[in-house]
């Protein structure tokens, strides 16, 4: 190396403006709609607040040993995940094509969450809000049949938002509400990423930001609410029994490296733009636990919410017993109250054990309507709105919910798109003349003409499909073999002379055992458990039929086998590239073997990229 | 005389009590619930609100039927309980001892339910006709949904965000061509000075280059 102090090489490649950019960039990719709305559903059904033991011990021995190891790798070597791959080995490329393809993937069918997202948020300027009644039917004589027996929320989602069909083979016709929505997220998403990290950069302090302030906004207004308490406090009692089952060592796992969003190769395109002297180290820390700060913080509003709930829920029960009763006695109104409801009950039911049998009451637990966890979109589009109808100034409340999880989304999509975009770039699709505008464009357009699917009848079925099939196995896959690649491959030693040379200072053991060993045999425990556990059931899904007997219940269908073959297919596709890549590259290296003049590439290193 | 007087209402009053009883023919239960529809401003329910109760009735079938003969004596009400229910027939004065249809009464109160509960202050879901459902009002819907106009402004904004980000684009390209254009040219014009024969160009690109004859010649003459 010269002896001349270290000038910054200009390669031309885009860099952040500022650190703070980039670490915004990183916590918004990990933050996503799983923060919110699968976190917190997790906590309640594996035992509260002892949820978060197996929670914090995946996250120091998976999330924060991969997620240095990614931030480094792009850091060290420049380059999105494919030319980083290819540069660590040849035979690892297919590692890099394989994030490749599950950004791409996912990409397609997160992008119409939000447009479902969109849809609700400007459907919350109406008054009164859409979902909070139910429309009439033909003769005006009552209610819609179809409302009438589920709830105007579930009609709401399931009929108005995405005509579902009964089944997944009857495809339907495309929404053309959905159609226009996914067009404007597709925009929006052009807009913000069309000039790569030079806009996304600068989007990212509203998406990334914004979600905080309405998550304060929500965790003020949610403690005022009545019945917030109860839920809080079913939240967080701890259950030490549950840490029993494997299972929830499984999903505290899983959820962690879901949640970082790793192996998808966006965080190695962000860290490539970075300068090669920076810490990271420090942000790697610093990007997990504040993801993981961020699901504790939001879930107590999101539980206040959902307390309240349950607790206007269980009075609305008691008050429809109340009233049947003093409609059947003919006593004054307002003789039996919610407090005296049980004193009377046990009063009436031994003189006039009949008649009130013959009242069939439901039995009102609180208990039991906290008990109703939902994860996943129906926390979101069915538990949410209806607390929201209930809270005053509904549709301020819907407005804003709907705009934080829109920019949720919307960070963690750019990371995606991030992931998709670089090594598109690198790999010079376009030739270098044509503006980088153009290729976004040709991204989006692709991408909203394939999610079109999305917006059918059963488009909410493929987007399950491909969120359990295509957003999991592949991504346990690849960073399984990510760790392995760079600690035995392209070797230890070197990676941590590499880190030593970027952070400044000798790489401590933690990271030497949990990248060499702690790491790579957790993932393969996690991905072996995960296929056993999926295998173990044929794959099913729950349908929304409303001629089925036990309707408003789902239906439980199995899918056909045409949809699992591709189910398998979606599963595989990204990791198949990884052996494919490498068999191509042997043979390609036998063939080259035979020529006498072939020289073997040099070695490369993390310095020897920058003088 | 005042016999035959105690026994005509005598007989009016069982005929009365046979025609006006739970669950009889032709006749209607109202269930009435003021507390909930006014709260604090709750009236009691008394003789008087029941005299207007039954003036309604009354007003309602003549409005119905266009021939005023139906009178507030012929609307009876029984059964009074503290819930606030009762039941109520209406009696056709012209037939004797008997009631007038319920279909009649259904209809007659159908028509005019709105009246009805704006006497009382009450809500179809206050004053109940139990037998009698309400037509229901159908949600106000504006002409162009609300959630269309949200959508266009929402649109117009980002594809006004767009435009404004590829023109930028276009601009900068352009004058990042025009100043690399430029450049040559002034290059060229640099390339035309000579200066011995050699260009200033190649001159200028080695900086601080020691002509090492020059410093070993140096070192020579200042060791004394």
């Amino acid at each position: 190396l010269s002896a001349t102090p270290e000038v910054p090489k200009e390669d031309g490649r885009p860099k952040w403006d500022n650190k703070f950019q980039y670490i915004l960039s990183c916590i918004g990719f990990a933050v996503g709609l799983g923060n919110v709305w699968r976190f917190p559903y997790l906590c309640q059904i594996h035992g509260g607040g002892a949820f978060l033991i197996p929670y914090f011990i995946a996250l120091l021995f998976e999330g924060i040993p991969l997620l240095h190891l990614e931030l480094a790798l792009g850091q060290c070597l420049r380059k999105g995940s494919v030319g980083a791959w290819n540069t660590i080995s040849p035979y690892l490329g297919g590692v890099g094509v394989g994030s490749w393809v599950v950004s791409v993937l996912v990409s397609l069918y997160y992008n119409t969450v939000l447009t479902w997202v969109m849809w609700y948020f400007i459907n919350s300027f109406q008054e009164p809000l859409p979902w909070s009644a139910c429309p009439l039917n033909e003769n005006r004589t009552g209610f819609n049949e179809e409302c009438y027996e589920s709830t105007a929320v579930n009609y709401f989602w399931y009929r108005k938002t995405l005509n579902i069909t009964p089944d997944i083979a009857e495809s339907g016709t495309l929404q053309w509400w959905l159609i226009l929505c996914l067009a404007t997220c597709w925009a929006i998403v052009y807009l913000c990423t069309i000039r790569g990290i030079e806009t996304t950069g600068k989007a990212i302090y509203v998406t990334a930001i914004f979600p905080y302030l309405v998550l304060t906004i929500f965790l003020i207004q949610g403690l005022t609410l009545p019945g917030a308490t109860d839920g809080l406090i079913y939240l967080f009692t701890p259950n030490l029994n549950t840490l029993k089952n494997p299972r929830v060592w499984l999903d505290a796992a899983t959820q962690i490296f879901f949640s970082l969003s790793l192996a998808f190769g966006g965080l190695i395109a962000f860290a490539s733009y970075n300068p090669t002297k920076n810490d990271c180290e420090k942000d790697a820390v610093t990007v997990a636990i504040v993801n993981s700060m961020t699901s504790l913080y939001a879930s107590i509003p999101v539980f206040s919410v959902l307390g309240f709930k349950a607790t206007t829920a269980y009075w609305d029960c008691l008050d429809r017993n109340i009233i049947s009763i003093i409609n059947e006695f003919d006593l004054p109104e307002e003789s039996i109250m919610q407090q005296n409801y049980t004193s009377w009950i046990s009063f009436l039911n031994s003189s006039y054990p009949e008649k009130i049998a013959g009242l069939k009451l439901k039995s009102c637990n609180l208990q039991e309507f906290l008990d109703q966890s939902v994860s996943g979109t129906g926390l979101a589009f069915i538990v949410f709105t209806q607390a929201i109808i209930l809270m005053p100034g509904s549709q301020a409340w819907a407005i804003l919910f709907f705009i934080m999880l829109f920019s949720l989304g919307l960070s963690s999509m750019f990371g995606n798109i991030e992931g998709v975009f670089t090594p598109l770039l690198e790999l010079r699709i376009i030739p270098k003349s044509a503006p980088k505008e153009l290729l976004s464009g040709i991204i989006c357009l692709i991408s909203f003409l394939i999610a079109l699917c999305f917006t059918l009848g059963s488009g909410s079925y493929w987007i399950d499909i491909f969120d359990r099939y295509a957003g999991s196995v592949p991504l346990l896959v690849i960073a399984f073999f990510e760790v392995i690649g760079v600690a035995y491959i392209y070797k230890i030693k070197r990676f941590s002379k590499d880190v030593e040379w970027m952070t400044g200072r000798k790489l401590n053991l933690y990271w030497h055992i949990t990248w060499r060993f702690i790491s790579p045999l957790l993932l393969l425990t996690v991905f072996m458990a995960f296929v056993i556990l999926q295998m173990q059931k044929p794959p099913s899904y729950t349908a929304w039929n409303p001629k089925y007997e036990g309707f408003p219940m789902k239906e439980e269908k199995v899918y056909p086998p045409w949809v699992q073959a591709i189910c398998v297919l979606l599963a595989a596709l990204p990791c198949v590239c990884v052996p494919l890549v490498a068999l191509f590259h042997l043979v390609k290296q036998k063939c080259r073997s035979k020529d006498p003049s072939f020289v073997s590439p040099e070695v490369f290193s993390c310095q020897g990229a920058n003088s | 005389m005042l016999r035959a007087l105690l026994l005509t209402l005598s007989v009016v009053a069982v005929a009365h009590a046979e025609l006006c009883k739970p669950d009889a023919q032709n006749a209607f239960k109202v269930r009435i619930s003021i507390k909930t529809a006014l709260g604090d401003n709750a009236y009691a329910w008394d003789a008087n609100e029941e005299y207007l109760f039954k003036a309604m009735v009354a007003f309602a079938m003549r409005r119905y039927s266009s021939k005023s003969t139906t009178q507030i004596s012929n609307v009876l009400l029984c059964n009074v309980t503290d819930r606030v229910s009762f039941w109520f027939v209406v009696t056709d004065s012209s037939k004797n001892v008997t009631t007038v249809p319920g279909s009649e009464v259904e209809a007659a109160i159908r028509m005019n339910r709105n009246r009805i509960n704006s006497a009382f202050l009450l809500s179809d879901k206050t004053l109940q006709f139990l037998k009698i459902t309400s037509t229901l009002s159908p949600p106000v819907e504006p002409s162009t949904p609300v959630w269309l106009i949200v959508f266009g402004v929402v649109l117009c904004i980002i594809v006004a965000g767009i435009v404004f980000l590829i023109v930028s684009g276009i601009q900068k390209h352009k004058k990042k061509n025009k100043e690399s254009t430029e450049r040559e040219n002034l290059e060229e014009k640099v390339e035309v000075t000579l200066e011995n024969g050699i260009p200033c160009e190649a001159l200028d690109l080695k900086p601080g280059h020691i002509n090492g004859v020059f410093a070993a010649d140096d070192e020579r003459f200042t060791s004394l």
